[in-house]
Formats: C-alpha cells, structure tokens, sequence
C-alpha cells in the first residue's frame, strides 16, 4: 500500500514580496563591519586597551577641566602651609591622613600648621602650594606639549615619508640619508642644542621635539607608502590621470591611516617623557609654570623627607606613560588582525 | 663585503662631518658669548680673551681651525674649565659613562632575554602576564624617576649599595639597574613577539616531532632564531641609554661624560657641548655600524649589498 504523503496545502501557495523579505532575515549573518568597526570591536575586547582608553579620557578631563574647576589656585603660595602631607578626608590611613612622623613621634601636621579644617588630597609642596592641583596643571602642560609637537611631527613625518616612498629613486635614497643622520645623533642631544638656540620654553621645547621625532614615522609612512602605491586602485586613479596631491589624499592617507595612528600613540608617550626630562635637567620649563617634570625635579630634592611630593607627579607621569603604550598596543593589534592570537 | 664596508665608513665619515659642521654653526647662532656675565671686563681685555681662544677671526676660518682639529681629535678649550683642553676633559669622563652603559646594556638585554622567552614559552599563563606587566612598567617608567627610587629605597633605606660617587663595582650597581630597566622592557617585548612567531613555525614542530627535548627545541631552534633580529634594537637601545645616562649620571654624580654634558649646558660651555655632540654622535654611528654588520654575519639571509634593513 503506497501511502500517500499529505502535504498542507498552505505550504504551496505563492509567496509575495513581504514573505520573501521575512524568509531573509533568517539568514545568519554578520551585520557587515567598516574597517573602523572592527578595529574598535577588537579595541575594545582588549581590557588593558580599554581601561587605558578610560584612564587616559579620565586624566585628559581632569587636566583640563581644571582650567575651570581647580582644586586650589595651582600658583597661590601659602607659606605657613608649607610641605604638608596628604590628606584626603574620610581615610584614616597613614600617608592619607595628614599626619607625619616627626623626631620619632606621628603628628598631625594639618593641627601644627593651623589648617585643621584645610584638606591637601596631595599635600603641598615647599612653597604651600597645593600639590594636587599643581600636578593637574603640569599633567597639562605635559600633555599640551606632547600633543602639538606630536601633532608637528605627524605633518612632518607623513608628508615626508609619502613624498620619499612616492617618488623612490633617486630622491628616496638621498631622503633617507637625511633621516639615517639625523638619527646617528641621540635625539635628546639635538632638543637641548635647539632649546639652546631657542631659548627654554614651552615653544621652544614643542619645536625641538617636533623636529627631531618624526623620523620613525617618516620611516613607517614611507615603507607603507611604498607598498600601497603597487597596488591596482593606485593605478587605475593614475590612469584616469588624477593628480598626485589627490591620490595622497584620497587613497594614500586612508590606508595609511592604521600605521599612523599606532605610531602617534607611541610618540606621545615619548614626547612627554623627552619634556619630562628636559623638564628635570633644568632646561625646559620654567616657573611660576610646571609640567610633570619640573613637579618631580622640585620633588626629588626632598624626596628623604618629603617622598609624597616626588611620589605623586612620578604616579601620574607613569599612569599616563603605561596608558599610551598599552593603548598602542591595543591599536595594533586591533587595526592588525594578524597579530591576534 | 669589504665594499659594504668602505661604503658604510664612508657615510660613517659623511655623517660626522655633516654633525660637526651643523653643530659648528648652530653654536655660533647661539645668543649671548661665555663672557655675558663678565661685566667687569675692559675692552682690551675681552679682545685679548677673544684672540686666546681664536674667536675673533671670521667664522669661515674659525670652522676650518675647528674642523682640522676634531679630525685630531682636539676640540679646542673649555670655556668652563679654562686652559682644559676638551678632549682631556672628556677623555677622563668617558671611562664611567662606557663601563655603566655597557654594564646596562648587557644586564638589561640578557635578562630581558630570560623574561621574554620564558613569557613566550608558558604564553597565556601567569609567567607570560608577569613578563607582559614587567616589560610594560620598564618601557612606562622613566628611567630617572627609577633612579631616585632605587637611590632611596635600596641605597639610603636598606643601606645595600652607596647612593652616589664614583668607585669600584659597587657604585655602579644602581646606575646599571636604572638605566638597565628600558633595555631589559624593549628586549623581553621583542623577544617574547618573536619567540612566539617562532614556536609556530614549522621547522620547531619538526624538531618536536624528532622527539627533541623540550630544552633542546627552545635552545637550539627556538631561542637562536628569535634572537636574531635582536640585534636590530641595539641602536636603539643605545640612544635611550645615553639619554638616560645624561640625568642618571646627574642623580648618582658619576664623573661621566652625560653629567658633564648637563653641566655644559647650564654654564654654555659650547665647545664641551660641540665636542659631546661629535663623541655621542660617533659613539652611535659605530654602534650602528657594528649592529649592521653583525646581522649579516649572524644571518646570512641578509645581504650586506645594499641597504641593511
């Protein structure tokens, strides 16, 4: 006996547009990402990446909004509050809590000073300026002049390395013995020698830096550059005889967008400890103005009795330092799916 | 390769010509003359100090006399220390700078070694995020705020090693390890990338399918060839060490070469400055050289035709 199979009947009626439409969204399928997208996917499954982004947009309000809302007035001088030691109200941990160890004995140091109501989160510093907002105004020091010279040097560097990788030959090499002398000298050699002529100052150090850190960018750009411009979307904009400046713009820069990027988180960092350095040599900035490096020179001169005042801008300077680096690293990776697991 | 080489000491020679006179003629841009200060002298007087020192002939000629004598070696005076030759002083200072920066380079590298193959061999485990924290905090640490800890905490607390000046082995314990931090972070990160590059190769499953030891496949297959490229961030390394030296000499007073350069600074003794910048400049060029050439020895895969990278 064969049997008959019985078919609903509804399942051979004619389908229209809308149930067609309802039949694919039952495909399985990733919605389609932008390069960018995924980038920051991946950027954000990296957690020292993420909490770097964080800390670092943390540090970046504080700094700032500190033009507005200070703590203290970072350059208002309170003698008689001189070198008092951090006090951060509602925390009764030694170091926190505003006292000090003095000939053997624990004191309060807020009480002798006459400042019992007062509260320093940082302490002060030799001259009773509150440390706290000191550290704040040099973290943006600091940052201001890693951000413009990083800035420079980004022009500099990418529009040279474009320009040597495009052209190549002859130009190229003679580009790239420049950069191989300049970087025959140490860098820090070269900012103080410009500093010198310059006179020390803000300016002057964003100039100094600018111009001697590009060349690892103008490297990059170009082995990029020289890779890119092979490639078919280059040519087929060739012949249809689009201007050079155009391509750099419109095909170069956005493919090299990736390298760029990484290699600024990475000279940031190094533009403020350079800053930072000359800073405490004593040739960078100088006073009533402060970056982190001068907090930490003024800082170490005391260190033995005082630590807190080196320990807090040498926190700060080394969050920010961490932060940058672990947030390149996380770009790479991101940008640079090969280097995933 | 004896035309690599001659092509490479010939830009060797290039580019310390080339720093010798920009730097020759950035001194001379300089504001103020070292007798600023020096109001009580007569007219007579500061010619008379002008024609001791040569500055009183035209610039053209000033830098031929100074280009003929650094091709000698001689620097000319120091307007700091007068009737001290430059290279004197210079040459006495040396000593301390080279011994410490040798000392931090090879401790930092052969530990930064240890710390990054060892992160790559046990990848994903807690040995590996040690080794990744390690080498973070090295990179992120400046090395002068390490040298005021290590000052205080290992020399004045515990009283372990002297916190300044200048004598035997001792003294340079601490100056090594703050300037050594930065070489062993950039070296246990490179290491650690490359190693696991290279346990996923192909010839390491072969010689684990050999049945090679665990030992045997990462010293003589594994390590050897992460190693390699190694050589390429020893310039590098080098310029952070001399940078550092300059403030790290400065915390622990070592009588070298970075020390006097900060002090030539603040007083613009500017031949001392011009002599630094040649020594400093030679100092890596050759390190340079050495690192270029001792890649294509140890890899022979590299050809020392044209360019090294």
């Amino acid at each position: 006996m064969a049997d008959t199979v019985k078919l609903p009947e509804d399942s051979f009626k004619r389908i229209n547009a809308d149930d067609r439409a309802a039949l694919d969204s039952e495909k399985i399928a990733a919605p389609s990402l932008t390069f960018a997208q995924d980038a920051w996917r991946r950027l954000k499954k990296n957690k020292g990446a993420w909490v770097s982004l964080i800390v670092l947009a943390i540090v970046f309000i504080m700094a700032f909004g500190s033009l507005v809302v200070s703590p203290h007035d970072p350059n208002a001088v309170h003698p008689s509050y001189a070198n008092l030691p951090s006090k951060i109200p509602g925390i009764n941990i030694n170091g926190f809590n505003g006292t000090l160890v003095q000939a053997g004995e624990r004191i309060d140091a807020y009480k002798q000073a006459g400042a019992s109501s007062k509260f320093y989160v940082m302490g002060t510093d030799y001259l009773g300026r509150d440390l706290f907002s000191r550290v704040l105004y040099g973290t943006r020091i600091s940052l201001i002049i890693a951000l413009v010279a990083t800035l420079f040097d980004l022009t500099i560097g990418v529009t040279y390395g474009m320009f040597s990788g495009w052209k190549g030959g002859r130009i190229d090499t003679i580009m790239q013995r420049i950069i191989e002398i300049i970087l025959s000298i140490p860098n820090l050699v070269v900012i103080v020698l410009l500093i010198l002529i310059l006179k020390p100052g803000m300016t002057s150090i964003i100039i100094a830096i600018a111009l001697t850190s590009w060349t690892n960018m103008a490297r990059l750009v170009r082995a990029q550059t020289m890779e890119i411009k092979e490639q078919e979307y280059i040519l087929a904009a060739r012949t249809l005889g689009e201007r050079p400046m155009k391509i750099a713009f419109k095909h170069l820069l956005p493919n090299l967008s990736s390298v760029i990027i990484i290699n600024t988180m990475f000279t940031i960092p190094n533009a403020i400890f350079f800053e930072a350095t000359l800073s405490y040599i004593g040739i960078g900035i100088s006073s009533p103005q402060a970056s982190l490096g001068t907090l930490l020179n003024d800082g170490q001169k005391n260190f033995q009795f005082l630590p807190y005042q080196m320990w807090w801008p040498a926190l700060v300077l080394s969050i920010i330092m961490l932060a940058f680096n672990l947030l390149g690293d996380g770009l790479r990776d991101a940008f640079d799916p090969r280097t995933k697991e | 390769m004896a035309k690599y080489l001659a092509k490479r000491i010939f830009y060797l020679i290039l580019t310390l010509f080339i720093v010798i006179t920009v730097t020759f003629f950035l001194m001379k841009l300089l504001p103020g003359t070292p007798l600023t200060n020096q109001a009580k002298l007569s007219k007579s007087q500061i010619a008379l100090i002008y024609e001791q020192y040569g500055l009183n002939k035209p610039v053209w000629q000033q830098y031929l006399l100074y280009l003929a004598g650094a091709v000698r070696g001689n620097f000319g005076t120091s307007f700091q220390f007068s009737d001290q030759p430059v290279s004197y002083l210079l040459s006495s200072r040396i000593g301390p700078s080279l011994q410490i920066g040798l000392q931090a380079m090879i401790f930092g590298v052969i530990l930064g070694i240890l710390v990054g193959s060892f992160g790559a061999m046990r990848q994903n485990t807690w040995v590996d995020t040690t080794a990744t924290v390690v080498s973070i905090l090295g990179i992120s640490i400046p090395s002068f705020v390490l040298a005021v800890l290590l000052q205080y905490y290992l020399g004045l607390k515990l009283g372990w090693f002297p916190i300044a000046e200048w004598g035997g082995f001792i003294y340079t314990v601490l100056p090594t390890l703050a300037l050594g931090a930065t070489p062993l972070a950039e070296s246990a990160r490179f290491v650690r990338t490359e190693m696991v590059d290279v346990l996923s190769s192909d010839y390491i499953e072969l010689a684990k399918a050999k049945g090679l030891s665990r030992t045997g496949v990462i010293y003589h297959h594994a390590l050897r060839n992460s190693l390699i490229p190694l050589i390429t961030i020893v310039g590098p390394l080098a310029v952070n060490i001399m940078t550092g030296s300059m403030v790290v000499e400065n915390i622990f007073s070592i009588p070298g070469i970075g020390e006097q350069f900060v002090k030539s600074v603040l007083t613009n003794d500017y031949p001392t400055i011009m002599g630094l910048t040649i020594i400093y400049s030679f100092m890596l060029c050759v390190v340079l050289l050495f690192t270029d050439i001792l890649y294509g020895i140890v890899d022979p895969r590299i050809r020392l035709t044209g360019k090294a990278n």
